[in-house]
């Protein structure tokens, strides 16, 4: 925990990556952006024809304290509910799968170095990986938030 | 998609054909056929994180505490772990003995009464039918305690092989101890004892490694048993159903103990280099080929009279194909079960039978089987993990070393 924080304050001292950091920050933030799950506790949430890829809050709590985490490598081609990366816990291993298909643009450097910023915000920090969509059209096989509240509700 | 394929494996014994579990059936309300343990209410009140582990309904953590940081708190300080699930047995009679070394390899007749030993039930390939602790209370009484995932088989074969000793006359009866009956609590870690000894008229300073006895716990009359299933110091304590509560609640008091579920107990053992039944062992495997050639009494090698002993004095004597062996990852993915162990030119040379990442060393420690020539410690593999190869040695176990309470 206390390492994370470091390597954040760290990332925001350096000058050419604050800049990088708060682009970033405002391009593709999830805050306001719908996002949209799938049955397995994957998230997407869309900006322009880039996808950002996470887990529930609930996946993360029913995997328990991510320790290591892999992810999808940039350039890779991936295909809907494709096996890209993996996450464990102490306890358990849980595959990835791409909630949409589109080629990788970016990995979540900072998850992968600190697992457990997966735990602690699964929405924001925590991402998985982002990727061009090839289909956007996929996102309609997708629950909205309304839809995963009520399937959580009634399938949990 | 997350698929839970590795906590099926290690924590639904009985549903080991089940490849995959998703979270819904993990966390699904619909556990009409598990049974509930007499701590259920503790677990629920202390926000225990329930789920089916061999058809009990058991803590795999607790609200408050991460795995890594419940196994950590077991190492440091102490842990009490629900253990209810497993199957205690007494036997009683002047021929308990002479039944029971009929099924172990173990020199019964040759311990002290009010001491235990690990054991393994064998079957006639010298295959392990299950692995499990007994206790030679006097000559004519003894306390078992076996695994969950193995309480039918078990009793079945306890059951069949007393009844055709009792047909030649022999005197013996066997009393299985149901979870309504009967609860088993171990308290785990270096300050186990000072946890304990504060409510106990056993004295604890007298009581090694491997010793049992009966006494008050909490004012219950308990039985303790010095063992336990993470390489620390600790007891097991048998405790009448009705009474659980009370006595773990009367634990619970000191700040140096804390409630930990299946997910500590499993990273535990795995560090401690202690055998899961289902992963590391099974009847496909002997105990000289899962590297418990210990477990063979010296006595019963000369009597050879245990179930497989031709085949198994004759693997001893001639060696075996294969062993089981530690594997430790420094860095990167932690091997789980079925993960093929290959050599440095990329042939199949054995296989994970159960993996975890490591809290108290970082990395990743594992057990799993190895070709023969190959089970020397050092010996650099490689896994394969989800298509990559990674490079992993073989390594001595305990990964960790032992604590355990014995005569210096």
């Amino acid at each position: 925990m206390v390492m994370s924080s470091i390597i954040r304050v760290v990332t925001r001292v350096s000058s050419s990556r604050v800049v990088t950091t708060c682009c970033r920050r405002a391009l593709y933030s999830t805050e306001n952006k719908a996002r949209y799950y799938t049955k397995k506790h994957e998230w997407v949430a869309v900006n322009g024809d880039i996808g950002t890829v996470g887990i529930s809050s609930y996946a993360q709590d029913a995997l328990g304290e991510v320790v290591f985490v892999q992810l999808p490598d940039v350039g890779r081609e991936l295909t809907t509910g494709e096996e890209c990366g993996a996450l464990e816990s102490v306890k358990a291993a849980s595959e990835v799968y791409t909630p949409v298909s589109g080629t990788v643009t970016e990995k979540n450097d900072t998850a992968e170095s600190t697992p457990s910023l997966i735990n602690k915000s699964c929405y924001e920090d925590g991402w998985l990986f982002r990727l061009k969509l090839s289909s956007p059209e996929e996102l309609k096989q997708l629950m909205d938030q309304t839809a995963y509240d009520k399937y959580l509700e009634e399938s949990h | 998609m997350l698929s839970y394929r590795y906590i099926t494996r290690v924590f639904c014994i009985k549903q080991s054909n089940v490849k995959t579990l998703s979270i819904q059936r993990l966390y699904s309300d619909n556990v009409c056929k598990t049974q509930k343990t007499p701590l259920y209410d503790l677990h629920e009140k202390y926000g225990g994180k329930l789920v089916d582990f061999a058809g009990f309904l058991l803590p795999i953590q607790y609200a408050d505490m991460s795995v890594s940081s419940s196994h950590l708190f077991t190492r440091n300080s102490s842990s009490i772990f629900d253990v209810s699930h497993m199957l205690q047995t007494n036997v009683y009679g002047n021929d308990c003995i002479s039944w029971f070394e009929s099924i172990c390899p173990v020199d019964l007749k040759g311990m002290a009464d009010g001491t235990s030993s690990l054991t393994v039930f064998l079957n006639k390939n010298g295959g392990i039918i299950d692995d499990l602790i007994v206790t030679k209370v006097k000559d004519d009484q003894l306390y078992i305690v076996s695994n969950a995932g193995r309480i039918d088989v078990d009793k079945q074969h306890m059951q069949e092989t007393s009844e055709a000793f009792k047909k030649n006359g022999k005197d013996l009866s066997i009393e299985f101890l149901s979870i309504t009956q009967r609860a088993l609590i171990a308290v785990q870690g270096p300050k186990a004892a000072s946890v304990l000894q504060p409510l106990t008229n056993i004295a604890l300073k007298d009581l090694m490694f491997m010793s049992s006895t009966v006494g008050q716990v909490a004012g219950v009359n308990c039985r303790v048993t010095r063992c336990g299933y993470t390489g620390e110091d600790g007891v097991e304590i048998s405790i009448p159903a009705d009474k659980a509560n009370t006595v773990t609640e009367a634990l619970l008091q000191s700040s140096d103990v804390k409630l930990a579920g299946l997910g500590a107990r499993d990273s535990l053992r795995l560090e401690a280099g202690l055998c899961l039944y289902g992963n590391d062992i099974d009847e496909s495997v002997t105990p000289v080929e899962a590297n418990l050639t210990w477990l063979i009494a010296k006595r019963r090698r000369e009597e050879a009279n245990f179930p497989g002993a031709d085949i198994i004095m004759r693997q001893i004597k001639e060696g075996v194909s294969k062993r089981r062996i530690g594997i430790r990852i420094e860095k990167g993915a932690p091997a789980r079960k079925d993960a093929v162990l290959k050599d440095k030119e990329g042939r199949d040379v054995g296989k994970i039978t159960s993996g975890c990442p490591s809290p108290s060393l970082g990395g990743n420690v594992a057990m799993g089987y190895v070709v023969e020539q190959l089970k020397k410690p050092g010996t650099e593999l490689l896994v394969n993990i989800r298509g990559k190869d990674v490079p992993c040695n073989v390594s001595k176990m305990p990964f960790i070393p032992s604590r355990y309470y014995v005569k210096k």
